[in-house]
């Protein structure tokens, strides 16, 4: 399943991040990386970025970027 | 290596690893900020003595990985390159080893000499998590030393082993980490070849440069092929031969298959038994139950203005006293020469270019303090980077970032800010174009020295619904502003905007210590570097302004005037309206006056007249002396900006005005060229004197067109 589309409280592991260059390595870099368990924890209040826990710690990211991002949810 | 005799340390890691609070512990007061050269990121450095030798550390900018796509990354990574610190202390947050040892793990790619400092054992301990440090040590084959750098616990353990590793240098880097067969093929496929031609080599470990290649690195091929070309090209190509197989075979790119590996690395250090987690997923940390409330649909944006507003009126009303307190002291300064100078051009240059410069420099400063000591609080306590989050889906969508919000705000988003502090807060944001476009466009708010000035058109012109009026102003230059960053988005700053891919740090209470260092080295910095220059410029506005003085014939003609009204009943009023004409003679005879007349031309399409133009060119010194200078070009004498019933008068009754010009006047005041503090902070942050130039030229262009096309098109209309 897409990340964006993701409920808040829904957890998975990531199944791939399809995208390369600048915002695929950002993505990377902060640990959403295939094999990773995380956690929808919220969203904005407009909807816009969406907030996920991975490893303890709280990442957020735009819809758009999450997008990349394919999750195996549980 | 030059041979030294103090050791040279540089502090990298993670951002919230805890790498400024470490700084602060090692080298206290004796620090010093500046940039690192050609570009805005700011350079720590400072002293630390340990068993009475010297240390000089170098704090690097904090990044999460070492790729050449930011300029913190570059930064760092040159820094280590070219400058070759004796030992580099990578602080490692160990509640979050995993993306933490990411970094670590391109730095042992890059062979410098490393030690760990592994830092928040104390948090880490607290989320169950016990990390076996001789373990860690040997499987990335440097040494790991625990500390709390907010206690100062294990530092001087941490100072022992960087001299001990400065004294052994650093273990030839060993081939740790596996990239995957195809990758370590052609990594094998490069590094003779770069061995063999020592491209980079004196710079660069081999092993590294060709890691680069293959992650396509702009900077790093860049160099390669300055080196030599033709070897560059058939680098380049195998490079270019793996990226088509991994994306025919496994549809991937190099550099993320690359990440992915180093990933594997760390999790396989992770999985090797030195961790053990009792995970306690219930009790999941504080911070997610603040969160609950502070990013709440209802409650968060609620809280959030409520918390924004509090910070602004901390910035300007509670440092009131101290601002005021300092204009009572340049005034008595002033009133010191005034009595204690013979009259004259030195005594006038003293009084209204030195004092009242220094006083302009000075007068930013408390509400600079306070306003870093708010986002200091608001930034290290972990909330700022909620507001991002909460304000981003709006400010993204006009090209900006949701921490442009701040920078907005400060500049007079509410009415009665400052553009100064504004442009200065503009550094809390990391990505190049969405900050730029924000740098350019706060001076649009309305601050509080055009806040006078609007009072007094508004008032003059349109007094029946006064405070409307002025809450139009504040919407219409937060919708100009923003369309405008969506404009320079879509031209001089167009590009994709910069990933979104944050942390939101655990909240943590701030230590005073930090806030009082973040606070005090970046008003100091105002004061140093921004100062100067604005002294410099406000006496050239002063001169502009005075000089040529009214020829002598001239001022002989109004000294015969004051000789008549000697026998006149009202002399004292009489000798008082002589003084104003001859102001306002002196004024329209001196520089500022003759480029207002000679704008007068081109002017008159907005319906300005000449001394309009005047006061504009005045308000480039400062927003409200467009009020004064309107009064002296009035013959009303000195205006005070806070009493100006005189002057409504005399503009509501004068031909040349009327509600179209006014209008046509207010949208010239609230969007042309900010005032000259605001350009040179702008060229500080900016880290160039061309966007500064080019923000005084475009807003005067901008607000000019939006000008003549109000005034034009109410005359048409009739409405004047
Ligand atoms: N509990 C705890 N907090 C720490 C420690 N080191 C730093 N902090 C806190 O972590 C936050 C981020 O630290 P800072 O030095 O600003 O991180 P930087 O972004 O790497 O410079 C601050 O609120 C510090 O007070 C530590 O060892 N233990």
């Amino acid at each position: 399943m897409n990340l964006r589309k993701m409920q808040t409280g829904q957890s998975g592991t990531i199944a791939s991040v399809k995208i390369g260059g600048s915002l695929g390595l950002r993505i990377r870099e902060m640990g959403l990386v295939p094999g990773a368990e995380i956690t929808v924890t919220g969203r904005a209040p407009l909807y816009d970025p969406v907030k996920i826990c991975i490893n303890g710690q709280t990442l957020t990211l735009r819809n758009s970027e999450a997008d990349h991002i394919d999750v195996a949810t549980k | 290596m030059t041979a030294k005799d103090s050791l040279h340390i540089a502090l990298a890691g993670n951002p919230n690893a805890g790498k400024t609070t470490l700084f602060n512990n090692l080298t206290g007061a004796h620090q010093h900020v500046g940039n690192y050269p050609g570009v805005t990121v700011e350079k720590k450095e400072g002293i630390c003595t340990h068993e009475g030798n010297e240390i000089r550390v170098v704090d690097l900018p904090g990044t999460y990985s070492l790729t050449a796509y930011s300029v913190e990354e570059l930064v760092a990574r040159d820094y280590l390159v070219n400058e070759q610190p004796d030992v580099v202390v990578n602080i490692v947050d160990a509640s979050n080893l995993e993306r933490n040892l990411y970094l670590s793990c391109q730095f042992l790619e890059l062979g410098v000499p490393l030690v760990i400092a592994l830092n928040m054992i104390d948090v880490a301990e607290k989320r169950g998590i016990r990390i076996d440090t001789e373990k860690l040590s040997e499987f990335t084959g440097v040494p790991v030393v625990p500390v709390i750098a907010r206690s100062g616990k294990g530092v001087n353990e941490l100072l022992k082993t960087v001299q001990k590793v400065s004294q052994t240098g650093a273990a030839p880097p060993r081939t740790l980490i596996r990239y995957g067969a195809d990758i370590d093929e052609a990594l094998k496929d490069l590094i003779p070849v770069l061995e063999e031609h020592k491209l980079l080599g004196s710079a660069y470990p081999a092993s590294w440069t060709a890691l680069k290649i293959l992650e396509n690195d702009e900077q790093i091929v860049a160099k390669v092929m300055l080196e030599n070309m033709k070897v560059g090209q058939e680098l380049v190509d195998r490079s270019e031969t793996l990226a088509r197989h991994l994306q025919d075979t496994i549809d991937a790119y190099p550099e993320t298959v690359i990440a992915d590996h180093r990933y594997g690395f760390v999790r396989s250090i992770l999985r090797q038994g030195e961790v053990t987690r009792i995970t306690d997923q219930d009790r999941l940390y504080a911070s997610d139950q603040i969160d609950k409330v502070v990013t709440n649909r209802v409650v968060g944006p609620l809280l959030m203005a409520a918390i924004l507003f509090g910070l602004y009126s901390f910035t300007f009303n509670w440092s009131g006293f101290l601002v005021d307190w300092m204009g009572m002291c340049f005034a008595f300064l002033g009133s010191l020469a005034e009595s204690a100078l013979p009259d004259g051009p030195i005594k006038s240059m003293i009084i209204s270019g030195v004092i009242d410069g220094v006083g302009g420099v000075l007068g930013f400063v408390p509400i600079i303090m306070f306003m870093f000591f708010g986002i200091a609080l608001l930034e290290d306590s972990g909330y700022l980077a909620r507001v991002a989050f909460m304000m981003d889906r709006i400010f993204h969508f006009f090209g900006l970032h949701g921490s442009s919000v701040m920078p907005f705000i400060i500049s007079g988003g509410i009415a009665g800010g400052c553009a100064v502090p504004g442009v200065m807060a503009v550094r809390t944001l990391r990505s190049p174009k969405e900050r730029m476009a924000t740098l350019l466009t706060v001076p649009f708010m309305n601050c509080g020295a055009k806040l006078p000035v609007l009072t007094l058109i508004i008032a003059a012109f349109f007094p029946a619904h006064q405070a409307r009026y002025m809450f139009l102003a504040t919407l219409v230059a937060w919708l100009v502003a923003l369309l405008v960053a969506k404009l320079l988005r879509m031209t001089l700053l167009r590009g994709e905007s910069t990933p979104f891919v944050m942390e939101l740090p655990p909240y943590r209470v701030p230590t005073l210590k930090g806030l009082f260092i973040h606070t005090w080295e970046r008003t100091w910095q105002y004061i140093k570097k921004a100062g100067t220059v604005i002294l410099g410029i406000s006496i050239l506005l002063w001169a502009m302004m005075t000089y040529p003085g009214l020829p002598s014939d001239k001022v002989a003609d109004f000294e015969a005037m004051r000789q008549q009204v000697v026998t006149s009943a009202d002399k004292a009023e009489e000798l008082l309206r002589i003084d104003q004409l001859e102001a306002e003679a002196g004024l329209r005879h001196s520089i500022a006056g003759r480029i207002g007349m000679s704008l007068e031309p081109i002017s008159h399409f907005a319906g300005f007249d000449w001394r309009t133009n005047i006061a504009l060119v005045g308000g480039f010194a400062a927003k409200e002396v467009i009020v004064s200078t309107l009064g002296t070009a009035y013959s009303l004498g000195e205006v005070d900006p806070e009493e100006t019933t005189s002057l409504t008068d005399r503009l509501a009754s004068d031909k040349h005005w009327n509600p179209v010009a006014a209008l046509a006047f207010l949208f010239f005041i609230m969007f042309y060229s900010p005032c000259f503090v605001t350009v040179v902070a702008i060229a500080k942050e900016a880290g160039s004197w061309k966007w500064a130039f080019f923000s005084m030229g475009f807003n005067t262009v901008f607000a000019f067109s939006m000008a003549v096309g109000i005034f034009q098109l109410g005359t048409v209309l009739g409405l004047g």
